[in-house]
């Protein structure tokens, strides 16, 4: 196995191997670099050392030729005859990735609904709109949907490929890159196209820590990545016209071995956080009937809707329609309201765009006071009444 | 019969603490856990056995601690585990792990079924499941909620809940078969003292291969097999005020609610 290791003569121990190391395998001691068992020789380090101190014997992996490969598409996901606005926000920034690489956008419509999405899709940034009409693909299935997929990127080869990571999308895109043999970014959060390379950045949470990481897919093509409803913005709608191709889904019936048998919706709205002006969030440290009794009554009274982390989903303390976080919904409110949520990485990539942000935490040491505009160390048990009787006296 | 149920340590990442001064990630004293998602896995494939009887199996890949957590699935009932260890799997993304997991479940003799939480919440992609499933050529059913009939054995099918935006769905699939699950499923066991106490004791239930035990070379795995790669990371950005309010819960709440005037948030 290669391996990478240090020149002690040639370093200066100045730490930037250290930093540089998404995957802590740098670890300084007396102000010495040692390299530690977790290395994964991905040769980061050896870029950041600005002494040529870290050696190794990896050989560069070779790039193989993709100059075939080229255009911007999009999964156009659509429920009973419109448009996801996930599939809008991806052909925005499709559009935009494609004039930095001077190619077209093209959208994939799949389904049995005819021709009406197909000039919506034009108006949302499409050149071209690759359809595929057929009954079985009326409703989504992973193997249906999977097979007629591979087949247009095999045969017409897109440099990017973009899904919306939806139940739909999250089903499908892992299966069909693995079909098509493309590595898949999921949840990115930032796409832009490095300017020397002209590879697709890709960048999420990364490691479940506190770091964002930018991963690339250099040796694969389509480059794939998923991205989250909400995260990206639409561009606004222009009359643009573009080409229509018509495709077949070729092959038998063989696709029977998951069979629909109903669907239907829940009892009851389900509420749709990303349109509340002010969100209260509850975290495990609000974890008990009287502290949501608490926040509720701080969200009322702010006009605002409770919401809650992962865990608080997880234990089944609030309904998963109202998740914030990378799981569940991506929300920027005029004003969001932590209480007692620790704010790990994945939560904040779901609000970090509030324009006000609120920590109400025990723990001075709780990621969320890092992003919060204003913060308050204290229990949230004595704080909210304080805070809930100062509102009503003053609102 | 027999479940092979797919489960990852990962840090509880609802511990995670920073530095406050430096803001730089405080890794000491985070615990690690089973997967959330995995641990209801882990729960539905025992129901499932208690039902109609057979065998359960835990795999895991992972550095050599993540045998607590395959010990801790044998103390809730697993009867045999796998960690699949060695540090040329590191830095593995989705594409090299399902690769590497395919090789150890063609190594492990016949399933009926591959029980997955739907995703780990240390790398959150959700991919792993559905890879696996199309490596292993299995119909795949994700985010299952629940498992309403099992029919394995020759021509087997099984029929469950899917839980979908805003709603579910009811799903036939044959069998043998890959469902990742969402926590909604059930509410997983504690581990059995005695068996957890038996499993970290004897180990005899665990096996432990490497990459030469999956008839693999290094360069077939790991970071070397992977399709991506990180290329560099950095702190989230913020632009933000930090300013951290003093004194009693009644004078904070009243600063509070000062700024939250001053700027016409009220």
């Amino acid at each position: 196995m290669p391996s990478v290791w240090i020149d002690y003569d040639r370093c200066d121990g100045c730490g930037l191997c250290a930093k540089k190391c998404p995957y802590d395998a740098v670890e300084m001691r007396d102000g010495i670099p040692h390299i530690l068992e977790q290395c994964t020789c991905c040769a980061l380090c050896l870029e950041a050392c600005k002494r040529g101190a870290l050696q190794t014997d990896l050989t560069a992996r070779t790039v193989p030729d993709f100059s075939a490969w080229k255009g911007v598409w999009v999964f156009a996901e659509h429920q009973q005859n419109a448009l996801q606005a996930i599939s809008l926000e991806l052909l925005g920034k499709a559009r935009e990735l494609a004039e930095q690489r001077s190619e077209t956008v093209s959208a994939l419509l799949l389904g049995d609904q005819g021709d009406p999405l197909v000039q919506p899709l034009f108006t949302a940034g499409a050149h071209r709109v690759y359809q595929v009409q057929d009954p079985r693909l009326r409703h989504y299935t992973t193997d249906a949907y999977t097979k007629s997929l591979a087949r247009l990127v095999e045969k017409y080869k897109p440099e990017i490929l973009l899904i919306g990571a939806t139940d739909i999308g999250r089903d499908l895109a892992p299966r069909l890159a693995r079909r098509v043999g493309a590595g898949l970014t999921a949840d990115c959060t930032e796409l832009s196209i490095d300017p020397e390379e002209g590879i697709l950045l890709q960048t999420r949470p990364a490691f479940g820590g506190n770091v964002m990481a930018t991963i690339v897919n250099r040796f694969s093509r389509p480059q794939m990545a998923t991205v989250r409803p909400g995260v990206m913005e639409k561009r606004a709608p222009e009359p643009l016209q573009g080409e229509l191709v018509a495709e077949q889904l070729e092959g038998g019936d063989q696709d029977s071995r998951v069979e629909i048998l109903e669907s239907w919706t829940e009892e009851g709205e389900r509420i749709d956080l990303s349109k509340a002006r002010v969100i209260v969030a509850a975290g495990r440290g609000a974890a008990s009937s009287e502290g949501l009794e608490l926040l509720e009554q701080l969200a009322r009274s702010l006009g605002g809707e409770l919401a809650g982390t992962r865990a608080m989903i997880e234990e089944q303390w609030l309904p998963d329609d109202r998740q914030i976080g990378q799981t569940g919904q991506t929300v920027r409110p005029e004003l969001y309201i932590g209480c007692g949520v620790s704010g790990a990485v994945q939560h904040r990539a779901g609000m970090a765009a509030s324009r006000y942000i609120i920590a109400v935490n025990k723990d001075p040491r709780a990621p969320l006071l890092s992003v919060a505009d204003w913060s308050i160390v204290g229990d949230l048990f004595q704080v909210v009444p304080e805070l809930i009787s100062i509102l009503s006296r003053r609102i | 019969m027999k479940i092979i149920v797919l489960i990852k340590q990962v840090p509880d990442t609802t511990e995670i603490k920073l530095d406050p001064k430096t803001g730089n990630l405080l890794r000491e004293g985070v615990p690690s856990i089973i997967n959330p998602d995995d641990r209801h896995a882990l729960e539905a494939a025992l129901r499932l056995k208690e039902a109609h009887g057979g065998r359960v199996a835990v795999l895991s890949m992972g550095p050599q601690q993540a045998i607590d957590a395959v010990s801790e699935a044998l103390g809730m009932g697993a009867d045999e585990g796998v960690l699949l260890s060695d540090s040329a799997f590191a830095g593995s993304d989705t594409w090299a792990t399902s690769f590497t997991l395919s090789r150890a479940i063609r190594k492990m003799d016949g399933f009926d079924l591959i029980l997955c939480g739907r995703q780990a919440i240390d790398g959150d992609t959700a991919q792993v499941g559905p890879q696996l499933a199309e490596i292993l050529d299995l119909p795949q059913v994700t985010a299952v909620c629940g498992i309403s009939s099992f029919e394995p054995g020759a021509s087997g099918r099984s029929q469950v809940l899917r839980r979908v935006r805003g709603g579910y769905q009811r799903l036939n699939c044959t069998l043998p078969a890959l469902f990742t699950v969402v926590s909604e499923i059930n509410t997983p066991r504690c581990p059995h003292m005695e068996r957890l106490l038996r499993a970290c004791k004897t180990k005899t239930a665990i096996k432990h291969w490497n990459c030469a035990d999956l008839g693999l070379k290094t360069q077939e795995v790991g970071l070397a097999e992977s399709l991506t790669q990180v290329i560099t990371t950095f702190p989230p950005k913020t632009r933000r005020k930090s300013e951290i309010l003093e004194g009693d819960p009644r004078s904070v709440a009243g600063q509070l609610v000062d700024r939250l005037q001053d700027n016409k948030l009220i």
